[in-house]
């Protein structure tokens, strides 16, 4: 019944009633749809970092990631490909790759660049490269001397499709080779960076231009879930012998967007909590005087025997409806403006330089994560209710007498 | 105004548990705001000296598309005669020249294609980090010739310690070989990765012997007095480079110019700021708004009371916005203590998130931030909220001259 009571409670004053729901509304809103934005944010990073050239998971000789050359190479690709094969569930994908620094250099320029030597075919499916492509066209299995690079490399270079471009890197021997490459294909990246910084050939170009027989540098698998990622590192990497290999996950190999990811979800916790205090001070003055409005109907309730428990409960149930309806229009007003907005993303182009130097995607796509949205709405609802214990219990302690001549 | 706002300071202490609790979700805004924004613009400082500083310094004379191509043959022919004009600019506190090749550098196991920046070890001293990031070794001296400074990054790729020798290859401004072998001197670490694995530093005098520069640099780099001064430098500096007679072929740029993506990403941060603001500001303004409307409602019987006894219905607003504006004062002024001192305690003792001290690096922050209390930080928030705050208060105050004295008088 006092449920009930407490319904009509709330619309005896609609427009208080209104005005404090829009405060709940608007922070609702403001917690969830901001963090979706924010988690659209990280997705990206996370995205973007994977598909260059990172993966899930890597697998390379032991001590390249620290010094990434050649003499760090797996000499037997077959060991790293078999253990992958019994390892890894159903549907994960994975390439091969000879990566190296190397000096690429035309007539009239001369840059470092990363000599990145893929199995066309294979790193379609996981990398950003085999999408990436738009002039030209993409590596081909059987291309001895053709080379993609970027769009950015190109215009810095002043060279175009067609054109020769000479690359340079320490082979095998600790000799310098150098061989000639024709561009085939221009790509275009997210990171501008990117296209200035990898240059592709075929693996079989690029060892033998290294001498490095059938080695490789970098084993990079893509899961079917980035989930499992942890518990499937971990198995390939007991099926290997870790003397000589190192098996790493994305967060490792990418500790900057790790890092970035941890901040963010800090973050967000102490917006929901700074918004909630916001309105909290609304919640507990606007039960403060809907209980102090009504003292004589307190004190009238109490003279009638109802007990002081009651009256707590009473007005809790008052401030459990109010929450309840804010809380849920909010959540569908969140909902509403993320679906509207993922379609098609947010697209900050106008800021790309600034997006680089940040490491973030030119476009958002604001994603939900229902911890997110639960914390959220626990955060309002909990705290919701201690805020009002105060006013309730203010109300409970009336005496009738006093609470019945109230002016 | 006395009486009017007597009454309103009376007023507001009929009811001082609902006042108080206004006055804190006022105070509560603005202190918030007030940490927020010392905090973002002390960072905003900290990141632009530190890139300033390793990288670019405040503005740099060039030859016209040198920035974005880099080309060996776009040179500065005659550095003095652009080092006498920054000699006659009062507000530039120091430069130096520098030129840069990209080549081969080879040690005994590896080799790595990086960029030979020469640099004048004096006049770098006063306008770079370099001298102080070095970490093992030392800096270059004025008479050095055939050493080299490396970052930490590339001398643990190149496997070369101090004292090793580094074999130099590359393309001179004439088109020649231009080769040498350095010693290294001095080890440095930046904490920005990309920095200390990207380049080598030479004395310049070296450098313009080994790539043929005939006496020519690629950058003159100047470092104002503060960052307040460089728009005033480079337009004093573009003047007189005018009339050294380089008719559109030297160019003066900016930091901003020189790293678009660092003031992109400085304003990117304030709009996400803004918008963050603005959302808290607005809820705080619905909670307060419920308060004032309440008020109004609670008090029918007075207000009606004071129409009848002849009281306009605009002394009336008048009154009401006198409350809300002591509120909105009070809660502000409290707020903007309460926030400078916080941010003060911060700006003595610094903050540290953890496990954020690798990526602040990267950024050229330290681990332990210093949020920076200026006025402009502390006043821009608060003046925010007092503005939201009177329009909130705008409502009910208007709201109550529709009030009917004789209905007034009979509400409950």
């Amino acid at each position: 019944m006092h449920l009930q009571l407490a319904w009509r409670n709330i619309w005896r004053n609609p427009k208080r009633t209104a005005v404090i729901m829009t405060a709940i509304i608007i922070g609702v809103w403001s917690m969830i749809f901001l963090g979706a934005l924010m988690r659209g944010i990280s997705e990206g990073m996370v995205r973007n970092g994977i598909s260059t050239l990172t993966g899930h998971i890597q697998v390379h000789h032991r001590g390249y990631r620290n010094d990434p050359v050649i003499e760090n190479s797996m000499t037997d690709p077959e060991v790293v490909e078999t253990a992958l094969r019994e390892t890894l569930p159903d549907g994960a994908q994975w390439t091969s790759r000879v990566r190296v620094n190397a000096v690429a250099s035309n007539a009239r320029h001369t840059a470092g660049v990363t000599f990145v030597g893929i199995d066309p075919a294979h790193e379609a499916g996981i990398s950003f490269i085999g999408k990436a492509v738009t002039e030209g066209r993409y590596l081909r299995d059987d291309d001895k001397n053709g080379i993609v690079v970027g769009r950015a490399l190109v215009d810095k270079f002043e060279t175009g499709l067609g054109r020769k471009i000479i690359m340079m890197s320490q082979d095998t021997d600790r000799e310098v080779a150098s061989r000639a490459f024709r561009i085939v294909g221009i790509f275009k990246a997210e990171m501008q960076a990117t296209e200035k910084q990898f240059v592709f050939v075929t693996k079989e170009a690029a060892q033998h231009m290294l001498k490095l027989k059938n080695g490789i540098s970098e084993m990079s698998v893509i899961l079917p879930d980035q989930k499992e990622v942890r518990h499937a590192a971990d198995n390939v990497s007991a099926a290997l012998p870790s003397a000589d290999y190192e098996v790493q996950t994305w967060r490792e190999l990418l500790p900057l967007i790790t890092a970035i990811l941890n901040i963010y979800d800090g973050f967000m916790y102490i917006w929901f909590v700074v918004v909630f205090i916001a309105m909290g001070f609304g919640i507990v003055n606007t039960t403060l005087m809907a209980v102090f409005e009504r003292i004589r109907e307190f004190g009238l309730f109490k003279s009638l025997g109802m007990k002081p428990m009651w009256i707590i409960r009473e007005v809790l149930a008052e401030s459990f409806f109010i929450l309840l309806i804010g809380t849920t229009i909010g959540n569908i007003l969140s909902f509403l403006s993320v679906f509207a907005l993922s379609g098609n993303g947010i697209d900050l182009s106008a800021l790309a330089s600034g997006l680089e130097y940040a490491g973030m995607s030119r476009i958002i796509y604001p994603a939900i994560y229902s911890h997110d949205v639960i914390i959220a709405n626990l955060v309002v609802f909990i705290l919701g209710l201690l805020v009002s214990v105060y006013p309730a219990v203010k109300a409970a302690r009336f005496t009738p007498v006093e609470a019945l001549t109230h002016a | 105004m006395s009486i009017d706002v007597k009454m309103a300071w009376r007023n507001l202490w009929r009811n001082p548990r609902r006042s108080i609790l206004t006055i804190l979700a006022i105070s509560f805004a603005s202190l918030l705001l007030v940490f927020m924004l010392s905090w973002q613009f002390g960072s905003y400082e900290t990141m632009i000296d530190s890139a300033v500083k390793i990288h670019t310094g405040h503005l740099q004379v060039q030859a016209k598309g040198y920035n974005d191509k880099k080309g060996i043959r776009m040179v500065v022919s005659d550095p003095a005669a652009v080092g006498n004009i920054l000699n006659n600019t009062p507000e530039v506190a120091a430069y130096t020249y520098r030129a840069n090749a990209f080549s081969l550098v080879s040690s005994k196991e590896r080799t790595y294609g990086v960029v030979v920046v020469g640099i004048d070890p004096v006049r770098e001293a006063g306008v770079s980090t370099l001298k102080k990031l070095i970490r093992q070794g030392s800096y270059l001296s004025e008479g050095d010739t055939d050493q080299a400074l490396v970052g930490a990054l590339l001398a643990r790729n190149l496997k070369v310690g101090l004292g090793d020798e580094l074999v130099v290859l590359g393309q001179g401004r004439d088109g020649s070989v231009a080769a040498t072998v350095v010693k290294v001197k001095g080890i440095y670490r930046s904490g920005q990765d990309d920095f200390d694995r990207s380049s080598i530093q030479i004395p310049l005098k070296n450098f313009q012997d080994i790539y043929s520069m005939r006496g020519a640099v690629h950058e003159v780099v100047a470092l104002g007095k503060s960052l307040e001064y460089v728009s005033e430098i480079k337009m004093a500096v573009a003047a007189g480079v005018e009339d050294i007679g380089n008719k559109g072929h030297l160019v003066v740029l900016d930091w901003m110019e020189l790293m678009p993506g660092l003031i992109e990403a400085i304003q990117m941060d304030l709009y996400s700021g803004f918008i963050f603001y603005l959302i808290l500001i607005v809820v705080v303004a619905f909670s307060i708004l419920n308060t004032f409307l309440m008020a109004i409602f609670e008090r029918t019987r007075e207000f009606g009371v004071l129409l009848a006894i002849g009281t306009t219905p605009g002394r009336l607003s008048k009154l009401l916005l006198i409350e809300s504006t002591i509120m909105a004062i009070a809660g502000i002024v409290f707020g903007i203590i309460l926030g400078s001192l916080l941010t003060w305690y911060f700006q003595v003792h610094g903050i540290v998130i953890s496990g954020t001290s690798e990526l602040m690096r990267q950024f050229g922050l330290p681990e332990r931030i210093y949020p920076q209390l200026s006025i402009l930080s502390a006043s821009i928030g608060p003046a925010a909220v007092l503005f939201i705050t009177f329009l909130t208060a705008l409502y009910p105050a208007l709201k109550v001259r529709r009030f009917r004295p004789v209905e007034a008088m009979t509400a409950i």
